[in-house]
């Protein structure tokens, strides 16, 4: 063998032994620092061609991940909700860490999806009807909570599964606990505290604690008394027989004092 | 009858910067008037502008597609930078027989192979900085636009409702990370140069050093998946392993380098875990490159 080539295959040899604890440290740390946590596995193979399987693999992985996110927008426009799960999951299992689309997949899902299964002529009674825009709810939710798996610290998914929560499945004290997520996020929106509070006051048996937030929340000043909270703290003082000394309203009236 | 003044020989350097800066801008200067490589860079450019188009397909997710494509682009495009223009380097020079004219003069082959690669590192640079403009400007152009779209659709909401989105949209504009993003493509395009320099100093033809980089860059995508095989697993036979310690010995784990596709979407890099994934890139460099000079210190030409 060339001399040289020995020599250079000889360095390798040696860099390589010495380069592989290194790499597996770094891979570690990265791993646990929440990059490169898309599972490119055989499942994954299954769902894409093998010339994007090969593109998401060498760097690519956000373009794939867009350019299935096409085909969703496509599939949204044509109303043909049935494929949509398995595109949503495979956009999301991409690109985990992108707070975005676990945001609109969830939309498509609990809102539009479950919307358009509730009044579709196609089946035939109400039960069913119900049964199959529930089932998009709950789509909307796993995703949602599989996205905050995937970014624990997102203010807007813990916001959205507070919403979902509230809105669809009426499950208030669940709610409360996601926005309460929501608010102590250092990126926290002025808002969340409060409808953490909000939610809280139609939590069944959690009336006392609803009613210590909404005071302390009044207690921070006029840009917290927005006309919900005025509501709920009026009727919580009728509920929980406040004296009447303690009372923001003094009499049944809604005149504030 | 006066005696000729006597000439004295200027001492020899065993290494020069000037001699090492002329060879490496006279390859960027031979590198930049091959169309091959403008076209490849008003392709780039003409993705990202053209991702202001594709952008508007989805709505609420303008600047994040914009983001990624362009940086997909400027991934695709220094890798086939660095892959063609080091590939064609020695051939070239073997061709026009300049490097039997540098070799000829008191030029060390270390001094020569360090200056043609400072020219290609110039060229991957020069590229990298001019798609990055394009796309600074791009995103800052959409993001104007962006912001007023959102400015019209929530102008009657209230400013505690409008704040969380005008500073998200902010802040995925202003992302001081998008520039390590743009560093770190620019190491793993001189790696993979490094790469094509060792491959090329062993091949005969630049074709074959285009296809086998080719190879090396998908295996250097698998490498980390044959490293944790390879560690976690015993009772594979021992073909396998012998074949499995093979890649990981002498491939580069280029996954290490894919972290664009995280920081894109505003996962924030640690300083410090960025300075070790450069940390590595520059080992893998050295080692590459230390490997072609000692292939190439000892070719005949």
């Amino acid at each position: 063998m060339h001399r040289g080539l020995a020599a250079a295959l000889a360095l390798l040899l040696v860099a390589g032994v010495v380069k592989i604890p290194m790499e597996s440290a770094l891979d570690r740390d990265q791993q646990e620092a929440g990059f490169r946590t898309a599972e490119l596995d055989f499942d994954m193979r299954e769902r894409l061609t093998q010339m994007t399987f090969l593109a998401a693999l060498s760097g690519l992985r956000a373009l794939v991940a867009d350019m299935f996110w096409l085909k969703v927008f496509t599939r949204f426009e044509n109303a043909d909700w049935g494929r949509m799960p398995y595109l949503l999951d495979t956009v999301t299992s991409l690109q985990p860490r992108s707070e975005l689309f676990w945001d609109l997949a969830h939309w498509h899902m609990a809102y539009n999806a479950s919307s358009w299964a509730y009044h579709d002529s196609d089946l035939p009674s109400e039960a069913l009807r119900r049964k199959a825009q529930e089932e998009y709810w709950e789509l909307g939710r796993g995703l949602l909570e599989r996205g905050i798996k995937n970014n624990p610290d997102s203010r807007m998914l813990w916001e959205r599964l507070g919403g979902l929560l509230a809105d669809k499945f009426e499950d208030h004290c669940a709610a409360a606990e996601a926005w309460g997520q929501a608010a102590s996020q250092p990126d926290a929106s002025p808002y969340a505290k409060r409808f953490a509070a909000y939610e809280l006051a139609r939590c069944p048996g959690r009336e006392e604690e609803a009613y210590q937030r909404l005071m302390a929340l009044y207690q921070m000043g006029e840009r917290e008394r927005k006309p919900t909270l005025l509501r709920l703290l009026q009727e919580m003082e009728v509920e929980l027989d406040i004296p009447m000394e303690q009372r923001i309203y003094k009499d049944s009236s809604n005149s504030q004092e | 009858m006066s005696e000729a003044p006597r000439t004295e020989a200027l001492p020899h350097a065993f290494f020069s910067w000037n001699r090492l800066w002329a060879i490496a801008t006279n390859t960027l200067t031979e590198l930049v008037r091959l169309r091959v490589f403008y076209f490849l860079l008003i392709f780039a450019l003409l993705l990202i502008v053209g991702s202001l188009f594709w952008s508007k397909v989805t709505f609420q997710q303008q600047l994040q597609t914009l983001k990624d494509i362009s940086l997909g682009a400027m991934t695709i495009f220094s890798t086939l930078l660095a892959m063609l223009a080091t590939s064609m380097m020695l051939p070239k020079d073997m061709e026009d027989r300049t490097l039997y004219t540098i070799l000829a003069k008191p030029v060390p082959r270390f001094e020569y192979l360090m200056g043609k690669l400072t020219g290609i590192l110039l060229l991957l640079g020069l590229a990298i900085l001019a798609m990055s403009l394009v796309f600074g400007v791009t995103l800052g152009v959409r993001y104007f636009q962006v912001a007023q779209q959102l400015q019209g659709e929530l102008g009657g909401a209230t400013s505690e409702l409008m704040q969380p989105s005008v500073e998200a949209l902010r802040a995925e504009v202003f992302d001081p990370d998008l520039l390590i993003a743009i560093g770190l493509l620019y190491l793993k395009a001189a790696i993979f140069a490094a790469i094509t320099l060792f491959l090329s100093t062993i091949s005969s033809s630049w074709i074959f050093t285009v296809m086998m980089a080719a190879i090396v860059y998908l295996i250097g995508h698998f490498q980390g998946e044959a490293r944790e095989y390879l560690m976690l697993t015993s009772d594979g036979s021992w073909l396998t392993q012998g074949f499995l310690g093979v890649v990981v010995i002498l491939f580069p784990d280029l996954q290490l380098f894919n972290l664009v596709d995280d920081i894109v979407v505003g996962a924030g890099l640690p300083l410090s875990l960025a300075w070790k994934t450069i940390a590595l890139g520059v080992f893998y460099f050295f080692i590459y490159t230390a490997a072609s000079y000692l292939a190439f210190s000892s070719k005949e030409y």
